[in-house]
Order: C-alpha cells, then structure tokens, then sequence
C-alpha cells in the first residue's frame, strides 16, 4: 500500500483517481476498516497537507470548514460552538475524546454510515459540502451526499475540501440529541439535529430536522420542519414534529436497535432536541 | 462468634500501603505477556473457522509453507491424539480430549473462529499470507447457538458420543446434553405443602466476556534440546505448564513458563489457547515465537461464560419464612462440555438457612466457543434467578427486601444444598450494614428506583508454595507463585512484615517461573491472598524459628529458651541467661556462620477457605422516553474476613460489581441466523465505561474466618453474584415493571414499559 | 514497497525509524522504538489503551499511522516521570490504588494527564466524560476517578 501526502488539491484529484485510492483524513474509520481486512486501499491519500481542509473561517456568510478539522479543534474554536452548538457538540459526540482528536466532519460524512453523528447537525444547520474533482470544484448539500450505506454521490478523484455552514439567523439555535446504550462510545441507534430560527415574536420561521440510523441513510425530514415553522413551538407544534419524525423512519433490526425502537425513540428525541434548539434560540 | 485469630490488633495488616510493582505499572516499565520481544522472534497466527459447524475434509498448507518467510505450519497432526478422560483441576475438571480438540480442531470444526492451522512467520504480513494460502476444505454442517434449541429434538448433534451422564436409566442416542447434576436436602414437596404463597419465574441470561483489555499473547522459545521456555500473561502458569506437557507429550521439566503481568483474567485466562500452538511452532522453527489475540480473536475464540436458563420455584410462609427452594438451571457449554452448572447449582440457594432444597442443573453444548471461567463461575447466573424470585417475594408479601433475607439468612451451622456446614459467616452482618447504611435510608427521585440482592461465593484454597528468604542483610526477597492480578503482592509483603515485625518496604516480592518454586495452582477460587497469604505466613514464622535456633546455637541455650518478641530475638526468659537481643538482620549477617541461608519455605495445601458473602443495593433511573437505565447510586457490602489492604479489597468490591452491572445492562452475545458473532469488538460488546457509573461506595465486613492465621476469606469473586439481581429489583421500583430476561438493554425496557402502560 | 523513513520527536527526544504504510504508530512506538507503555487492546479505538499525545492532542495511536507522526511531537507514558520524580498524578493513582491488573492504566494516565493540561479543575462528571475513552475491567472507575480529581487539586494547589 502507498501512502501519499498531497499539499494542492490537484495533486489530490490526481492520485484519487486511481482505482483502489481512498481519502485518508482523521483515520478513524479507515484504520479501523483496514485492520479488520474490510477495506484494502492501494493507495492513501492522506489530505491533511492541503492547507483548505486545515481551516475555520468565518464571514459574514457563515463559516468554511475545512474536512479535516479535527471534533476537538471544532469545540476549540473561538465562536463556533456559540454560533452552533449543535454542530459542535454533535461532532464532539464521535467516538471518544481519543477519537475526536483526530476524526473530521469531512471523514464522518464519507465513511457513508447512516449513523453518523455529526451528519444531522450539518444537514439541519444547511450544510454544503464544496466538493474537488479532476473536472473542477462544485457544491452539493450534506443532505445530498450519502445515498446509501457506503456509497456517495462523488465520482472518482472527487474528495471533499471543506463545509459551508451559513451565518446562524438572528434567534438562531440548533441542538443535537442520539440515543445510545451506553452514555458514550456507542455508534447512535437514533441521531436528531434540529435548527430552527424565530422571529422577534417568538413564532418560528425556519426549521430543519434531520434524523440519523432511522434509514439507508441520512434524512433531511422537511414535514418534521413544516410543523414546527409558523408556530410558537408550543406543545401541539411538537407533537406534530413527533409524528412527522416516526412517520419517515425506515430503520432496521440490527444489533443497535430494533425497528419498533427507533421510530418511537426517533420521535422522542426530535421533540427533545427541538426543545434545546428552541431555547437557544431564545437566548440570542 | 469465635476469636480464634492470634492477634486481634495489627500492625501492617489493614494499612494501605503503595504496592511494591506499582510504579512499573505507573510508569509503562511492567511487561505484559505482548511485553517480551527476543532475538529472532517469529510471528504466529492462527487460522480459524469461517463456519460454527462442518466437518474438516482436508487441510492443505504446501501453499502456505512454500511462501517467502513462513519457518512453519501446524495443525492437529502436530498435537497427539488424547483420551477423553475427567481430570480433577482446582475448582472443575479437565478433559484434555476436549481441551487438545479447542485448541486446535481436528474431524470438526465447532464453532466460528475454532483454530484450523497456525503458521510461524519472519513479520505479521508474511504471516497472514501464510493463513490465506492454506486451504481448508469444510463440510459445512447445520449449527445450533441457543442452548433451549440445542436440547431439542432434531438438534444438530455436535459429539457423536456425546450420552448425557447422571440420568437413570442413561439415554441411547447422543445428544446435546452432556450431563445432569442434582444436588438435595430435605423434601421440596414437603416444603410448598407448607407454603401460604409460592412464585415460580423463569429467567434468561446471554452469554458475557470476562473482557479483560489485555488479549492472550505468549512468546515461546524452543531449544534443539527439547527444552522450551515460555512467556505467557496468565492466571497460573503450573497449570500453562501441565496443560502445555499434556498436549505436546513432552516432559514438564522440559518447559519453563514465566507468567508476566497480567493484564486482566476474571478467570478467563485459566486454559491454554495460543501457548501450545506457540510452542508447536517454536519447535518446529527452532526460532521463537510470539502469538498475540486480537480483540475479534478474544471474543471469538476464547471462553465467556454461558448463558442459560434459570426456573425458579420459592415456597413461602406469610411470615416470610422459606419453606423450600427448587431450581433447574441450564447453562451453555460452547462446543465442549464444561459450563459452571455445577457452581451454578451450588449458589443458587446458599444465601439461605434452608431445610428442602431441590436444584437440578443440566449442562449443554452449541456451536460456540467453549465456556472458561468468569469470577464466581455460575453463581451469578443462579443468584439473579434466585434472588429476583426473593424481591418479588418480598414485594408481594409487602415486607423489607432486608427483612425478608434476615428471617432467611444462612449463618453459622446452616447446612448449605450441596453438602457442607457453614462456620461463622457474615451475611447477616452484611445485611445490618445495609439496613444502617446512608444509601438504604437516602431519598430517591421520580423516575428512580432501589434494589438489592445478596450472594456468595465458596472460595477455595489449593496447592500453594512461597519462598522467603532472608537477605544479607536482613532485608527480605519474597517469592510467590499465583499471578497478581490486582494487588496481591502487597499483601503477601503485609502479612510477611506482620509477622517479622519489619518494615514492609524491607520485603521485595516477585512472582517466580515454573523452574524456582514448588507447584503453585493458579489464582482463581478467590485464592490467592488467601492461600500464598497461608503459605506466606508459615514461611514467615519458619524464618523466625530458624532465626531462634540460630541465637541458640550462638548462644548456646536451647531452641525452645529463645523468644520473638517485637521484632528481636530474645532469651525467653531469666533462667535463659543475658544475651543481647539480636534482630532478624543481626542472625542474617551471620547466617552463613551458622548453618547457611536462611530460607523460609512452605509447599502447603491450603485448608480452610471460607465463604465470602456480600449484599448491594442499586439504584436506578430509568428513563420512561427510551428505556435507559442509569445507575445513580451503588453500594457493595461484603464479608472480607480480615481485609490485609483495604484498597485492594474495595477494588475488589468496586470491580465486581461493575462487571454485574455490565452483564445486567448491555452486555450480551449477538449471533446471527448465521451462527456467526456480530458483535466481536468493544464497540458492539458494550462494557461500561466510565461515564456509565457513579462511584462504587464500598463497607467492607469482617467476621473473621477462623481457619486463616489472619482470618481471611476470599472475597474476589463475590463482588459479581448479588448486581444483576439488585439492578433487576431497582428497575422494578424505577419503571414499574419486571424483567426476567439479561439484559436489560433499552429496546426490551421500552417495549416492557409500555405494554405495561408505564411509558 | 521501500520503508517511510519518519523523523520526530517522541518525550522529547529526536528519534527515527522505519515502518510500511500500514503500520500504526502503535506498532512503531512498540515495534520499532520498544516504547511497550503504550498497549494494543482492540485496535479499533474503542479501549484507549494506547493512548497517547500528538503535539499535545489526545489520541489512540492504534487510529493513526505511523508515517503520520513525521515532524510532530509525540508524548508517551514513558515520558511522564521526570526522572525520579513521578507526575503527580502518578503518585495519586499509587495513594489511592487506582489500578489492579494495571494494563489499562498507562492510557488512563496520558489521558488524565490531558485533561488536567486543558482543564485543571475538572467535575466528577467532566473527569468520567473525558475518560470514557478509557475502558477499564477491574477497578470500576471509582479509584481511578478520585485519583485524578486529587492529583488535579494537587496540581493546582489546592
């Protein structure tokens, strides 16, 4: 196997494009596939030395992400965790303090679990994923990208460089929740961020709600933010929010969670997690 | 209660000393059995079975062999053929057949993972191309997991020859069975006639790891002599020895085994897996090997403990009183016969002074690995069955969970079912303590619930030898021969220094190779402060009456005219004339004098091991939106007879009951249709980590055992018999619901709660 | 395929060595360098057994490469004396009995060691979180947990 340390993007594209390349970024996932003969890369790619994966940025239009900041370089950033603590905190949740030293937002995404934990908290804070290939840069949303276990919408020599998250709405605030067995460690047997927006009344007039390991893969549940947009957030609001949840569930029996579990629990936890959403909202 | 023990006031024993090893284990110095690397040194792997159940064809490693860097192959050619016969071992049997057979398969394969072939080669890649390049050709075979499936008709029969023993008249046809045990007292049926109230459950636990974070590894060397020596992280390494000399048909004097650190056991480290085979390889390679689990490995290939089975059936007075007991407890085997559904039995009932006691125990083999010992093997899989039966019993009769086991409780005189008279025993102190403890008293929150349970353990003693000699210069080196897994140095070094009235940094403790020191068993049984504390002590009071014969002959009086007392030794009295007292390190500077080193040694049996019992209470929270239960609060009460180190006796507590809390909780064995492990690693296999627990609060009880120069009981194993059933009783009074099956993950809680109409 | 030859700096001290694309830092601190504090539990980041800094960051090294660590500072358990003088939080996990079997307790140790650096005055809840990482079968938490909430007030003065 060669390992290779690209320092420009076009290097990178070049050496991706080869059959049998794969991205290798905080390593979390792919050293842990490697070990256990899952996966078998001929070549590394390892795109730590590409300066835009490095950094966080902030302007006036939100933040860029570079893909392979680290969970604990996300949570030491100065005004991030302000802005989105959902975010953070989600990609804070990966693994443990071990493996959040190293895991990235761009790996989390494109290991292609449903699963994945910061996955929700980008797709309901509207994240857009700026995506390098050997054709030229485009975008796509976080929403987008997985299709199914393992399986992305990139082609070959495409890799992603870093996020776009937008500026958080004035009476802005986001919240992610998972249910696991255990109070860490776990993979998620349900995942929930939710994003909403208030206006200075207090009636909501933005929402995103996604759910994670409820499907084949990551889901942007836009009836879930329909019920919560135009209301106070009150009660029947939730309610509504709840079933909207359950209703877009398509989980598995596995070894993490049964079927029955993870929609209840889904529904549960997206009123739970729109609740925080909802009182930082009202904070700012 | 009897005061049997010398000295009732001590000095060492009871004070907290650091442990003699603990700043290599601070520092990353101590080796462990992946530790050792030699001049040389091969890597071996092990190839294993894709299928739980298929006969073995062929096997064909001329592809393997004839790779750049593989020095050698093994397979059951290499191991000789053994007959099946029951050995006695410790605390079971051995049936080296058997044991031969899971070490390396020979006609079948007989669970996934179950070593086929093993290759020797110069790095881990050539190694693991060797194991791809040899070829197996499998029949496969139908597969049974569940033990209640493997009992039915039409079972896929896993030993041709497998007739169950201990049923009259015994069967014609092999089956899945491999034995029945029964064990009685009194008249049962007599005993539910008596009863106003009787409750029958029926309970179902999973198959747990011992899920020790070191996996097995060893680094054998064999010589062109035929001598080998081997490095190994173990449990006990006389029995590596034996096991090893057995399978390979070669003397015992010819190996010489070092046990390392260990890096954890639980009991699962008492059998071999890798050491013949390293040892097969090493042979063959003339070259040294080194043999490391990795962690699928260990969930795949080495022991857990049986799941199982558990009805019980309590016949009770409304006063509480117990009328009669009865069990039929049916334990998983994995592949070979040998679950602890003797133990199991044994425990079941012991917390309780009872006249009719009925349990009958049947042990069973399916296409997984073979069962090893796990910390008071059986006892908590019975007691959580038993004692849940006991908190309903208490619930139903409206009386204290406390009460109802004080009315009950086995104390001295009670016979127990399976046949021995206790001495004085703490269990109704330990339940005092919890009546007086902060924790039964403190207030509980909504959602939250409290339970509790209690349990036992026999312990056992066992063939122990300790040598401890004195140095020039009156400073002591002692050697020890059962590994210490969790602080039992230190307490060999406080009971040495009790007696000799030293300093306990004055005395250096090592745990010896197999060619310095007489057979030690291995440590298990919650043996070894117990035992090498007994061999210890005698060693001790040998070096003192040495020390005397050496003044008397200095002085020229008789041996029994001389005295120890308060660290000197004295003239015993007037009449013995004056002679200047002299110290242990005076006669050592003169030792070689006066007759040569002197050595204080003790091969013993040790005699007198004393049960160890122990209450918890648990409580939870559980969480009516997902089922989660969380452990707010927990203490473990227990019986230590003389804790010699308070710290390592609370450690003892605190990681017992952790593991039951585990085995309550989340962790289990999940199969697939496939008869395939799905979850073979910590992410899947869920052990509690530290965010899970709040601190373990811990009373340590001392009624001591009359039998011991100290009073000292075992008290290791203990710690993991009463949680499972504490927990069960909490999430009763926490969610409104009882659960009857281990464990209690989230999913099952959920669905409970709200069939019950409590979510 | 030639070796990555990797210069960097582990306790403090510059050092070398050759290792293949696949081998994980864990296998060259073992390997290669005979730097044994650092354990191989699981290989799959789930244990922290082996635990170890990066320039300061808390790590598994059985989830990074070998030929990741070219030009970083790497700390180990074996560097955590100061010659004679154990770190404090050595000391306390000595007091308080904070380790039975012990193989888990290097990881545990470089761990605490980076929580206190980022942290100095951590919560019982805040010392299990950050440890959770860090499985141990033996002892419960309990001591390892008020081990380091000793050494941490020890650090501070307290």
């Amino acid at each position: 196997m060669r390992y290779e340390k690209p320092t420009t993007v076009e290097a990178a594209t070049a050496l991706l494009a080869a059959q049998g390349a794969r991205v290798l970024a905080g390593g979390t996932d792919l050293l842990v596939q490697m070990r256990s003969r899952v996966l078998s890369p001929d070549i590394l790619v390892d795109i730590k030395g590409i300066e835009a994966t490095r950094k966080v940025t902030k302007d006036a239009s939100g933040y860029t992400i570079g893909a392979t900041v680290t969970g604990a370089e996300l949570k030491e950033h100065p005004t991030l965790s302000k802005d989105w603590p959902g975010l953070v905190e989600a990609a804070n949740l990966i693994g443990s303090t071990q493996v959040q030293g190293r895991c990235s937002l761009g790996g989390n995404l494109c290991n292609g679990s449903p699963a994945a934990d910061s996955v929700p908290a980008m797709i309901a804070a509207g994240a857009v994923a700026t995506i390098a290939g050997p054709k030229g840069t485009r975008t796509l949303p976080v929403e987008d990208i997985m299709l199914a276990p393992r399986k992305l919408a990139l082609t070959p020599g495409e890799f992603i460089v870093s996020f776009k998250i937008p500026a958080r709405p004035a009476h802005g605030g986001d919240a992610y929740l998972r249910f696991i067995p255990r109070t860490e460690m776990d993979i998620a047997v349900v995942g929930c961020g939710v994003a909403l927006a208030l206006d200075a009344g207090g009636t909501c007039t933005a929402a995103r709600v996604a759910l994670g390991a409820v499907a084949a893969r990551p889901l942007l549940v836009e009836d879930a933010g329909k019920a919560l947009v135009g209301t106070k957030i009150d009660d029947a609001a939730l309610a509504k929010l709840e079933a909207a949840a359950r209703a877009a569930c398509k989980p598995i029996d596995d070894k993490r969670g049964t079927v029955e579990f993870r929609i209840d629990v889904a529904g549960t936890l997206a009123k739970r997690t729109a609740k925080i959403a909802l009182e930082r909202a009202r904070k700012v | 209660m009897q005061e049997r023990v010398k000295k009732p006031q001590f000095d060492v024993v009871g004070t907290r000393p650091v442990r003699p090893d603990g700043v290599d284990k601070v520092t990353g110095r101590a080796k462990y059995g992946a530790d050792l690397k030699m001049a040389g040194q091969l890597v071996g792997k092990v190839l294993r079975s894709p299928h739980p159940h298929a006969r073995i064809k062929s096997i064909d490693v001329s592809k393997a062999l004839a790779l750049p860097g593989v020095k050698a192959v093994v397979t059951s050619k290499d191991f000789p053929e053994q007959p099946s016969e029951f050995i006695p071992a410790g605390e079971g049997v051995v049936n080296y057949r058997d044991m031969t057979n899971n070490v390396m398969a020979r006609e079948k394969v007989l669970y996934e993972g179950h070593a086929v072939a093993a290759v020797a080669a110069l790095n881990e890649k050539a190694a693991l191309a060797a194991l791809d390049a040899i070829k197996v050709e499998y029949e496969v075979l139908p597969h049974v997991i569940d033990e209640m499936e493997a009992i039915k008709p039409g079972a896929p029969i896993l030993h041709e020859d497998m007739i169950t023993t201990g049923v009259t008249p015994p069967p014609t046809k092999a089956s899945n069975i491999s034995k029945r045990v029964e064990f009685n007292l009194g008249d049962v049926d007599k005993g539910f006639a008596e009863a106003d109230l009787i409750v029958e459950r029926e309970f179902k636990t999973k198959a747990v790891h011992q899920g020790y974070i070191e996996p097995h590894a060893c680094l054998a060397s064999a010589s062109e002599d035929g001598s080998a020596e081997l490095w190994v992280t173990t449990q006990g390494h006389w029995v590596v020895r034996a096991y090893c000399a057995k399978l390979l048909d070669w003397d015992i004097s010819k190996i010489r085994v070092t046990s390392s650190e260990i890096g954890g056991g639980f009991g699962g480290k008492t059998v071999v897996y890798l050491e013949p085979l390293a040892l097969a390889l090493s042979k063959k390679a003339q070259r040294p090997v080194k043999m490391v689990m990795s962690r699928e490995e260990v969930f795949k290939a080495s022991g857990p403990t049986s799941g199982g089975t558990v009805k019980v059936k309590i016949g009770v007075k409304k006063d509480g009183t117990i009328t009669a007991g009865e069990a039929e407890i049916t334990l998983q085997a994995g592949a070979f016969q040998g679950s602890p559904v003797q133990p199991a039995c044994m425990c079941a009932f012991a917390n309780y002074d009872l006249e009719n006691v009925k349990v009958v125990g049947y042990d069973v083999v399916s296409n997984r690995p073979k069962v090893a010992a796990y910390r008071a093997p059986g006892g908590p899989i019975s007691t959580y069955g038993v004692e849940s039966l006991v908190d309903e019993i208490a619930e139903k009769l409206g009386m204290c969970p406390i009460e109802l086991r004080l009315k009950n409780a086995a104390k001295e005189g009670t016979r127990a079912a399976y046949g021995p008279k206790f001495g004085p025993v703490g269990l109704i102190e330990c339940l005092e303590a919890a009546k007086d403890s902060d924790h039964w008293k403190a207030p509980l929150g909504p959602n939250q619930g409290r339970g509790l349970a209690a349990g036992f353990w026999f312990n056992i003693g066992g063939e122990t030898t300790v040598s401890l000699q004195l140095n020039e210069d009156g400073t002591l080196t002692l050697m020890a021969g059962t590994p210490d897994i969790g602080g039992l140095r230190a307490s060999l070094c406080m009971m040495a220094a009790e007696e000799l009235k030293v300093d306990v940094s004055k005395i250096r403790p090592i745990i010896a190779d197999t060619s310095s020191l007489g057979y030690n068993f291995l440590t298990g049984g919650s043996r070894s402060t117990f035992s090498s504390g007994m061999a210890t002590v005698d060693a001790a009071r040998s070096i003192v009456k040495q020390a005397c014969g050496r003044a008397a002959k200095l002085w020229d009086i008789p041996e029994e005219a001389v005295t120890f007392e308060d660290g000197m030794i004295r003239p015993a009295g007037e009449n013995a004339g004056k002679h200047k007292p002299m110290s242990l390190s005076d006669i050592a500077k003169v030792a070689g004098k006066t007759g040569g080193a002197i050595v204080g040694y003790a091969a013993i049996s040790a005699q007198g091991a004393a049960p160890s019992f122990g209450v918890h209470i648990a409580d939870t929270e559980v969480d009516p939106g997902t089922g989660k239960v969380t452990v707010t609060r927990y203490t473990a009460i227990q019986d230590a007879g003389k804790a010699i180190h308070p710290s390592y006796v609370e450690g003892q507590y605190q990681g017992g009951a952790v593991q039951g809390i585990g085995w309550a909780l989340n962790e289990e064995y999940i199969y697939g249709e496939d008869g395939k492990l799905q979850n073979a690693g910590f992410l899947d296999y869920r052990v509690p980590v530290a965010s899970d627990l709040p601190m373990i609060d811990t009373i340590i009880v001392e009624v001591p055992n009359p039998r011991h120069p100290y009073g000292v009981r075992g008290i290791g194993e203990t710690p993991i018999v009463p949680p499972m059933a504490a927990i069960g009783a909490a999430v009763r009074r926490a969610s409104g619901v009882r659960f009857f099956e281990l464990p209690m993950s989230p999913p099952k809680v959920l669905k409970a709660m709200k069939a019950a109409g409590k979510a | 395929m030639a070796k990555h030859h990797v210069t960097t700096t582990v306790n403090g001290d510059p050092v070398e060595y050759l290792c293949e694309s696949e081998q994980t830092l864990l296998d060259c601190l073992r390997d290669e360098l005979d730097l044994i504090g650092a354990k191989e539990g699981c290989s799959s980041g789930d244990c922290g057994a082996c635990s170890v800094l990066i320039d300061g960051r808390l790590v598994c090294s059985c989830l990074v490469l070998g030929v990741e660590a070219e030009g970083k500072k790497v700390e180990t358990i074996e560097g955590m004396a100061q010659g004679e003088e154990l770190h404090p939080l050595q000391r306390k996990f000595l007091e308080h009995a904070a380790l039975q079997c012990g193989i888990c307790t290097p990881g545990v140790l470089v761990a605490a060691k980076a929580l206190l650096a980022k942290n100095p005055d951590p919560t019982e809840t805040q010392v299990r979180y950050w440890l959770a990482g860090n499985l141990c079968r033996c002892t419960g938490y309990d001591k390892i947990v008020r081990a380091v909430m000793d050494a941490a007030a020890e650090m501070r003065g307290a």
